[in-house]
Formats: structure tokens, C-alpha cells, sequence
């Protein structure tokens, strides 16, 4: 029997609330399911199993705040047998025969990013009255061609309805998150002896492939600058793993791959880091796309947790029209951050004679007690050559 | 009292100074009105009928309590002569609860249904069908009664007066039309809207018997009402009696009165029916300065009477409003 | 079993006149060509030889005057039925039927009843043109003090009169001028009388209300036909009552369904369908899967060649159309 666990979604996370099981005893789970959603400081996040099995018991119930660790439900093999014993106080009645069986783990694939149904998407009242019946989460429903969510998304979306009546996930509560992320920031900077290397690197020959590049591309096909720098700092960061990886207990674990955590700005204020796994080996294009989806389940506030938790280092661009520079605060339990300032005409001397480039400011902020300033400066100079060739990358 | 009989003017003393009684309690009244509507007692229109008195004094003798009347928005002499309680009519003006309709319509809207008074009708010549109906209902119940319709002259350019004295004429229906000429409707001269100013020539075209009388005069408007409404209740189909008459205040309230000269207001109060019968009276020993006195003390009295009343008297509850809409029933009332 | 016999709307019309007629002798048809002439529909015919000229009353071209006299008359003590030829002319006596008929109980502070029932045909459908095709009942029905009624069916052009002229109010009937002719059922014998408050489903359905009343029924009921061939189940309400209307019928079918839409032959601008409709959206709301439809007549006076009469007015196809939409398919 595997015991499932509140995760930790955060440097700063003590406890979370659940808010809502996606999951029913007896439903088959696999590796990478959403489980639950949990309410967080920052808001509502999914939270996956990792393993393979059956649903066995669920002990935590909607509403109940329980400490990181704490077991809230178990899995058992698909072999096993159903946990023995009366159901524990709280637990979910048996699900009622006449709901559909939960569908497989097709949904291994993210939802669609939904909005809040008070926006764009249109609701009918009738059907926000039925999936308040039936326990659905409307953000997890696809809506018709027009656009409208109406009885009959619901009925195509049916789920048998939760143990409790189910309290909808809540908005991001801002103030919530920036004060979480108030505290990491603390932490962060009274526990990593932070040290920091800058380089400005000449880039015009990378815009003018860009622009070329998307030239020829479709509209929605377009990249932005931002993925061939991701893809030259996860191709440099292999020749220098002191700056991917967690600080844990005093120790250092490298990764074997780069989750390279993707700084983005939330509406009302405040930075949120969620990771895009394994970017050393995605294609421009797939990288673009994850950039895209990323983007907005941070607006819609449907992250997943394993985006929060398993960042191995991060990236923060600052982006057009902002400062030449920035000297960023390492996540913890991350050891490095790159951030770049904006690409800008600058004066550049080129054989000798002034001239004028587009230029970015990159600096990496390292983890003094994992790296140093040459092993960041030689990180730098790998990223800067690695940008002389963007077709390559 | 016999049709024959009634239709005979008895002038004793004692019904002289019943004449002169009512023209009096309808001019103190309106006077009376004048000022309470000055001082924001009496709201919306006022309609005074000042110098007017003796037509619906005179006309209304002639009926008897079976009758049926139909009047206008001028109609609180009317109202008072038939016999309304002068605290109802009072009450009614000032919109109270104890009003002779509950307050709901007010000066031009009072209604009795002990003695048979139809409005208070505000749309000129909107009257006339009505009657047109009632002496229908008469006629086919087989009932002796007259229905006298008051309007005035203004109405005649209504198709509505066609309509009905059409009607009346064509079915043969016991309604006595009683036009209060007064020259003018509202601001417009008679001369100005009718290209045909005898009113008479208008009754007779539909073959309706019809005579006109010095409405300044109540002996004269007696006389030919008694002898109307009479051919009336013999079964001799409708007649139209034009009463020309003069009223010596504005259309209603607020009406500057540009239309017509003061000279000519002032020539029409020489012939104010009070003082014509008041003098008479005097003159040929059937009344005295005592008489007169007395009557002012009486009217004086009633009419301070009734806005005691009308002032202490209780408004409609604002959750009665809804009621009578629709007439009650066994079933519970539905919602519209 | 109750034996049946077969008639026409005007038939049923008739047999209504002539049963009050016969029921109370204050009742009497007052109305343009309604004795010799036999009706301009036919619907008195034979009924001046058999009453008489004092009951059955040909009346001059006098809209207002003979209803206002029809008015006077129920004061007086009978019980009128006065007959508007179509509800075109009625627009001549709406002075008499507002300014008096519904107001002289309340005005007068509930001293009079006016126990009148007036009979008007409405609607448009047999290029009548624009003067003779009006569908006005909302006006009517936008007044208080008086009741309106719709009658669809035969048995409801049956039964309907005598409760109407039972209400101590002003009663107003519409009968479609497209439905004379139509036949139908009725019970050879017993009491023929019909509520006249409530709505009727004329039709169960699961996927939408549609609510309608006089000759848009039977197009609603054509449309919901033809709606069932492609799998959707339509509930037609006939309203019957169009004041007071029957929330409760209506309310308790959108909030099964979840949609409505509501067929009006008079223009949408200000209709009995807009009312409808606000009342929905005051009882139901939560309840609808989509905003409430209306199939109204286009906006432009009634014009007289027969196929833009026909795209001016509701038809089974627009109304098909209607429910579709609100269903999304």
C-alpha cells in the first residue's frame, strides 16, 4: 500500500487545504494523474501521484487543512486487495452507481487552459447550477464551438459528485501570494551566500535569425526571444551542472536534467517560477508551445505541482522596455538563476570601430556554497557562443 | 310625484328658496375649494362652476332619484344637488379614504352608485356613450328611467357626441343630453371650433327634439328641464335641452384666461344667477334679508363642516391600493 | 366514453352565442353586422331570426360610441357582449374600453362592476394588408382591469364565453381570424365551460418550452412536429389567458427544459412575448441554458402579397428555427 501525501509546492509551504478529490476510491491512478487540487498561499494547484495503482482509501476531506507529509489518501497495486476495515471517519461514501466511471488516465494531458468562467468563457445558469450538483469544476470543462459552457458540456463532462459538496477552487488570492513569496525571498537571501557574474552579449546576429525566422512562420507558429536563450542556457548548463540542481540538508543534488523554472509575472503583482521539464531536449517549437501553455495556467492559476517543485534552476527576463539589468534572488531549493535585462541598441565596438548593436545583459546569480564566479563566468561565455550559432540551437 | 305633475313648475315660496339654498351651498363650495386648493389641500385639477349653478340646479330638479346622471369633470354641483353627502364630495377632493370614491379620482372622478351618479368623466364627451348604455340597460329592462348626460360644448366636437346622439336617436333610448354651453372649451371660443354654433341644429340633424334656455336663469332651466325630461320618460325617445351659460372663473386653475376679455367676464356677472334670484325674490316679497341670511349661516355651516371632515379624515392604506381592480370573488384574486 | 362530434371554431363560436343567449336573458350581441348581415364571420348567423332584434343589435359604424354604450349598458344592469369586428377598428373605442371600462371600478373607489364582454377578431394571414392585420392583445393585456383571453381551440372558442360573461370585470376575447375555419372535436353534451385563467400544455415535451397563444398555436404544434423528426422534444404552452397570464404553468415548464421560446405574432418591440420573457428572466433564470427566444412578426406594417405576409409573420419554420438555437444544434 503506497501512501500519498500532502506535497510540498513550495519553499515556504507548511500546510495545504484540500479543496477538491479528482479521484474516487477504486479509480485506477498512473503516473502523472491529478489526484486533487489543493489551496495554497498562491493559490489553487493540482497535485499528481507518481505511482501506478488503484485508489484505495481517500483520509483527508475537502476543507480540511493538513501539514506537508500528511498522508491523505493510499494507493494499492493493482493486484492487491482493498484496504480492510470500516472506512475511516470522513472518508467518501461509496460513489453512486448510476455516475459514469472515471475516465482513464487520458487525462494525463493537461486540461485545456479555461479561464474563470467569469470571463471570457459564457456559462449558462442552468448549467452552473448542474455542475454545482454534480461536484464538476467548470474550469475542467471544454465549452462549445461558440464558446458557451451549456448543460451539454456537463452532461459530456459528468463526474460522479465528491463526498462533500464541493467548495470551488478559489481565485488566486493575491495578497496571499505575494506574502508567500515574500517569505521564499527572505529565506532565500538570509540562507545562499548569493554571489553574481553579468556579460553583455552582442545579439544581433540571434535577432536578425529570429526575425528572419519568423518570417517565414505563421502568426501562431512565431517564437519568441526568450525560447532560443532558454534553449542556449539549458545547452550550456549542461557543461556546468554547479548551477542546476537543489541544495537540500547541507547537501548538493545535481539533476540530470534541466527543469528550467520560468519566471512569469501574475496579474496583481508578484512573480511565480513554474518549471518546464527536460528543456535540453525540446525542440524550439515544442518549447515555445510549453512557454505558451505555461503562461496561461499562471493567468488562469492552474499550475501543477511537480511545475513549482522540480525547477533545477530559473530564468527571469525581464523583457522589452525594462531595465538594462537584474541581479535576481535564487529559489530556493535552487542553486543558480539566470535573468537578462532588455535587448537594447547599444554602443559596441566591433574590429575596433564603434558601432551599434543589439545588446543583452545576462547575469546569473550563483549559489556560493555550490559554485563560483568563474564557473558562472565560463557559463556565460558557453552561452554567448552557443547564441553566435541560433540555427544550431 | 307623477310624470304630469313633475313636469309642472311650482314656484312657492318654499321651493324659491330651495332653488336659491342649492345655488348658494354650490358657490360657496367652489369658493371654498378655491382657496383650500391655494393652500395645497385640494391637488391636480379644479374645475369651477362659478356662474353655472343654475343649470345643474334647474336640470337636476327635474329628475327623480331613479334616475341616472352622467356629468363631467366639472360636476361637484352636480354631485352636491343629487344629493351626495357634502362631507363625501368634500373628502373626495382632498383624496381621502372617506371620499365618495375612496379618494381614488378626486375632483373630477366622483361617483355614487346610492344615487345614480356617474361621474366625473375627464374625457371630453367620454360621457355620452355611457349614457347612451344606461338608457340602453333601461329600455331593455323595461324600466321607466330617464339618464341625463351633461356636457359641454366642446363635447360636440367629439365623434363620440355624433355617436351617441345617433345612437339615441336611431334605438330611441330615454337619455336627456344636457349641454352646459358655456363658449368655451377650455381656451377656444365656440366660434373658433364649430363651423355650426347652435347646438340645437346639431341635436336636430340626428332628429333628437331639442330647445335652448338662458341657462342664467334656474326658473327657465326648470321649467324646460321638467318638460324635456318629461317628453323623455314618456317614452319619447332622447331630447337635448342647450343651456347657455357662462362660467366666471378660468377653465381650471391655472388658467391665465387669455382667451377672452375681462370686459366680457364682467358684462356675464351681471346676469350671476344668484343674484338675479336673490333680487327677484326680494323684490317680489317671496324672500327677505333674513331669508338670505339664514341660508348663508346654513351653507356656511355645512361647508365648514365638511372640511372638518374632509381634514380629519383618514387616508387610504397605501396596501389597498390594489384593491378594486378587479371585482372580489369566491376564488382568490390572481395576479395580472 | 363521451361521444364527440365535429365542428368548426366559428361553430363553437356560435354555440357559445347562442347557449348565453338562451342561459340569461340580460345577455345580448351588440356589434357591427351581427344580425342581418349574420356576422362579418358568420359567427351569428341565424341568431337575429331566432332572438330577435332587441338582442341581436346591428349597431352603425360607431366604434366607440356602441362600446361605450355597451359599457353604460352593463352598468346598467345587462350583460353585453359587444362585438369589434377585428381588433383593428377597436383602436376607435380604446378610449371607452381604457378610460372607462377598465378604470371606472377603481376610480370610483369599487362602487361599480362593468360586466362587459367584448369580441374582437385579430391577427394577420389572409392579405388583409396592413390596416386589417394587427395582433394588438398586448395592449389590451398591458391594462389593468380587464382580462384578455385567447382562445386556440375549438373547445376553448366553445367554452370560454359563458365564464366571460360570469366575470363581474370587462372581459376581452381574441379570436384569431385563421382559426375560423378550422375544425375540430367536441363532447356532444354536458357542461362546455373552460377555465379562463389558466395556461395549457398542448404538447409534453423534454428539451424546450415553446409559449405561444391564438393562431400561433397551431404553428407551434406544426413546428414542434416537425422538430420531433430531428430527435428534439418540444413543450407548446397555450397561454389561453393573456391577462392575467399563468406564470406558474410557464415558469414550472422552463424550469423543467431550461429553455424558452415564446411565439407572438405582434411586433417584438414592447410585446406580450417581452413580458414573457421578463418573467422568465425573473423566475427561472438560473434555470435557462440559454437566453429566452421570441419569433415576433418583423418589424414593418403587415404587408398584403401572400409570401411576404408569410415571412413577416411566425411560421413553423422560424419557430423550428427558434428552438434550435436555443438548443445550440
Amino acid at each position: 500500500m503506497i501512501e500519498f501525501r500532502m506535497p510540498s509546492l513550495g519553499a515556504d509551504m507548511d500546510a495545504g487545504t484540500l479543496v477538491e478529490w479528482l479521484k474516487k476510491p477504486g479509480d485506477p491512478v498512473r503516473h502523472g494523474d491529478i489526484m486533487a487540487v489543493v489551496e495554497t498561499q498562491k493559490g489553487a494547484i493540482e497535485i499528481e501521484v507518481f505511482d501506478d495503482g488503484v485508489l484505495d482509501q481517500i483520509l483527508t476531506k475537502p476543507g480540511e487543512k493538513v501539514p506537508v507529509g500528511h498522508v491523505i489518501a493510499t494507493i494499492r497495486g493493482a493486484d492487491e486487495p482493498p484496504g480492510e476495515g470500516p472506512l475511516p471517519v470522513g472518508a467518501p461514501p461509496p460513489p453512486p452507481t448510476a455516475a459514469s466511471a472515471m475516465p482513464p488516465a487520458s487525462k494525463v494531458t493537461p486540461p485545456p487552459p479555461v479561464e474563470c468562467p467569469t470571463r471570457q468563457i459564457s456559462v449558462t445558469p442552468a448549467a452552473r447550477h448542474r455542475a454545482a450538483e454534480l461536484g464538476i469544476d467548470l474550469g475542467q470543462i471544454e465549452p462549445g464551438p461558440d464558446g458557451i459552457i451549456g448543460l451539454d458540456q456537463i452532461e459530456a463532462a459528468k463526474r460522479p459528485p465528491p463526498p462533500e459538496p464541493e467548495r470551488k477552487p478559489a481565485g488566486i488570492s493575491f495578497e496571499e501570494m505575494r506574502k508567500a513569496i515574500a517569505a521564499a525571498m527572505a529565506k532565500s537571501h538570509r540562507e545562499i551566500p548569493h554571489y553574481y557574474v553579468s556579460s553583455t552579449i552582442d545579439v544581433s546576429l540571434l535577432m536578425g535569425w529570429l526575425e528572419a525566422e519568423n518570417e517565414r512562420r505563421s502568426l501562431p507558429a512565431r517564437l519568441l526571444y526568450a525560447v532560443p536563450l532558454i534553449r542556449a542556457l539549458a545547452l550550456a548548463l549542461a557543461e556546468t551542472p554547479e548551477l542546476n540542481g537543489h541544495y537540500i540538508d547541507g547537501r548538493f543534488l545535481p539533476a540530470t536534467h534541466v527543469n528550467m523554472g520560468i519566471a512569469v509575472a501574475m496579474r496583481g503583482g508578484g512573480l511565480i517560477a513554474p518549471a518546464i521539464a527536460k528543456v535540453e531536449a525540446l525542440t524550439m517549437d515544442a518549447m515555445m508551445d510549453k512557454l505558451r501553455d505555461l503562461v496561461g495556467r499562471v493567468r488562469s492559476g492552474r499550475l501543477r505541482s511537480s511545475e513549482l517543485s522540480e525547477g533545477t534552476v530559473t530564468f527571469s527576463n525581464l523583457g522589452e522596455d525594462t531595465a538594462d539589468e537584474v541581479l535576481p534572488i535564487i529559489y530556493p531549493p535552487q542553486v543558480a538563476i539566470i535573468g537578462c535585462g532588455k535587448i537594447a541598441k547599444r554602443p559596441w565596438v566591433s574590429e575596433g570601430s564603434l558601432v551599434v548593436r543589439r545588446t543583452l545583459t545576462v547575469s546569473v546569480a550563483g549559489d556560493h556554497r555550490v559554485s563560483d564566479g568563474r564557473r558562472a563566468a565560463r557559463f556565460l561565455s558557453r552561452f554567448e557562443q552557443l547564441l553566435k550559432s541560433p540555427e544550431a540551437l | 310625484m307623477t310624470a304630469e305633475h313633475a313636469s309642472k313648475l311650482h314656484l312657492t315660496r318654499e321651493h324659491a328658496l330651495k332653488l336659491l339654498e342649492k345655488m348658494i351651498l354650490i358657490r360657496r363650495f367652489e369658493e371654498r375649494c378655491a382657496e383650500l386648493y391655494g393652500a395645497g389641500k385640494i391637488r391636480g385639477f379644479l374645475h369651477l362652476y362659478i356662474g353655472e349653478e343654475a343649470n345643474a340646479v334647474g336640470v337636476i330638479e327635474a329628475l327623480t332619484p331613479d334616475d341616472a346622471i352622467v356629468a363631467t369633470y366639472r360636476e361637484h354641483g352636480h354631485a352636491l344637488v343629487r344629493g351626495i353627502p357634502i362631507t363625501s364630495v368634500m373628502a373626495e377632493m382632498y383624496g381621502k379614504a372617506a371620499g365618495s370614491s375612496r379618494g381614488h379620482g378626486g375632483s373630477m372622478h366622483i361617483f355614487d352608485a346610492k344615487t345614480r351618479f356617474y361621474g366625473g368623466n375627464a374625457i371630453v364627451g367620454g360621457g355620452l356613450p355611457l349614457a347612451v348604455g344606461l338608457a340602453l340597460a333601461d329600455k331593455m329592462q323595461g324600466l321607466n328611467r330617464v339618464t341625463c348626460c351633461f356636457f359641454g360644448e366642446g363635447a360636440a366636437a367629439e365623434g363620440e357626441f355624433h355617436e351617441s346622439l345617433n345612437l339615441a336617436a336611431l334605438w330611441k333610448l330615454p337619455v336627456f343630453f344636457v349641454c352646459e354651453n358655456n363658449r368655451y372649451a377650455m381656451g377656444t371660443a365656440i366660434e373658433r371650433s364649430q363651423s355650426v354654433t347652435d347646438m340645437c341644429v346639431h341635436a336636430r340633424s340626428y332628429g333628437i327634439p331639442a330647445e335652448a334656455v338662458d341657462g342664467m336663469d334656474v326658473v327657465a332651466v326648470e321649467a324646460a328641464a321638467r318638460r324635456l325630461a318629461g317628453e323623455v320618460r314618456g317614452g319619447g325617445g332622447p331630447r337635448f335641452l342647450e343651456n347657455k351659460t357662462y362660467r366666471f372663473r378660468a377653465h381650471s386653475m391655472f388658467d391665465p384666461e387669455l382667451y377672452r376679455p375681462k370686459s366680457e367676464v364682467e358684462e356675464w356677472k351681471k346676469r350671476d344667477p344668484i343674484v338675479r334670484l336673490t333680487d327677484w325674490l326680494q323684490r317680489i316679497g317671496l324672500a327677505h334679508e333674513a331669508d338670505i341670511d339664514a341660508i348663508d349661516k346654513t351653507v356656511k355651516l355645512e361647508i365648514d363642516e365638511a372640511v372638518a371632515f374632509a381634514e380629519a379624515a383618514p387616508w387610504e392604506p397605501v396596501e389597498d391600493l390594489a384593491r378594486d381592480v378587479y371585482t372580489p370573488r369566491v376564488n382568490a384574486e390572481r395576479r395580472p | 366514453m363521451t361521444k364527440v362530434r365535429k365542428i368548426t371554431y366559428r361553430d363553437a363560436v356560435r354555440e357559445a352565442l347562442i347557449e348565453a343567449l338562451e342561459r340569461d336573458p340580460r345577455v345580448f350581441l351588440m356589434g357591427e353586422d351581427v344580425g342581418r348581415y349574420g356576422g362579418a364571420y358568420a359567427c351569428s348567423k341565424g341568431m337575429l331570426e331566432r332572438f330577435g332584434e332587441e338582442r341581436i343589435r346591428d349597431t352603425p359604424l360607431s366604434e366607440s360610441g356602441f362600446v361605450g354604450a355597451g359599457i353604460g349598458a352593463a352598468l346598467g344592469g345587462m350583460r353585453p357582449i359587444v362585438e369589434v369586428m377585428t381588433v383593428n377598428f377597436s383602436l376607435l373605442a380604446l378610449d371607452q374600453i381604457v378610460n372607462n371600462a377598465a378604470t371606472l371600478r377603481h376610480m370610483s373607489g369599487g362602487q361599480f362592476s362593468v360586466p362587459i364582454v367584448i369580441r374582437m377578431a385579430t391577427g394577420a394571414g389572409r392579405q388583409l394588408a396592413a390596416q386589417h392585420s394587427h395582433s394588438f392583445e398586448c395592449w389590451y393585456a398591458h391594462v389593468p382591469g380587464i382580462k384578455v383571453l385567447a382562445p386556440a381551440t375549438i373547445a376553448d372558442a366553445r367554452g370560454m364565453l359563458w365564464p366571460a360573461l360570469l366575470d363581474p370585470d370587462p372581459v376581452i376575447i381574441f379570436e384569431h381570424a385563421t382559426l375560423y375555419n378550422d375544425e375540430g372535436e367536441i363532447a356532444e353534451e354536458g357542461d362546455l365551460s373552460v377555465d379562463i385563467e389558466r395556461a395549457a400544455t398542448r404538447r409534453a415535451g423534454r428539451d424546450a418550452t415553446v409559449i405561444t397563444y391564438g393562431g400561433s398555436v397551431k404553428k407551434a404544434l406544426a413546428a414542434a412536429e416537425m422538430l420531433a423528426d430531428d430527435g428534439i422534444s418540444c413543450e407548446v404552452i397555450d397561454l389561453r389567458s393573456l391577462r392575467p397570464l399563468d406564470d406558474e404553468t410557464i415558469i414550472a415548464s422552463v424550469k423543467r427544459t431550461h429553455r424558452a421560446v415564446i411565439v407572438d405574432e405582434g411586433w417584438r418591440s414592447g410585446s406580450l412575448a417581452a413580458e414573457i420573457s421578463a418573467r422568465i428572466t425573473e423566475q427561472a433564470l438560473y434555470a435557462l441554458d440559454a437566453p429566452v427566444a421570441r419569433v415576433c412578426s418583423v418589424e414593418v406594417p403587415i404587408p398584403y402579397p401572400r409570401h411576404l405576409e408569410i415571412a413577416a409573420t411566425p411560421q413553423p419554420e422560424s419557430i423550428a428555427a427558434a428552438v434550435k438555437g436555443v438548443l445550440r444544434r
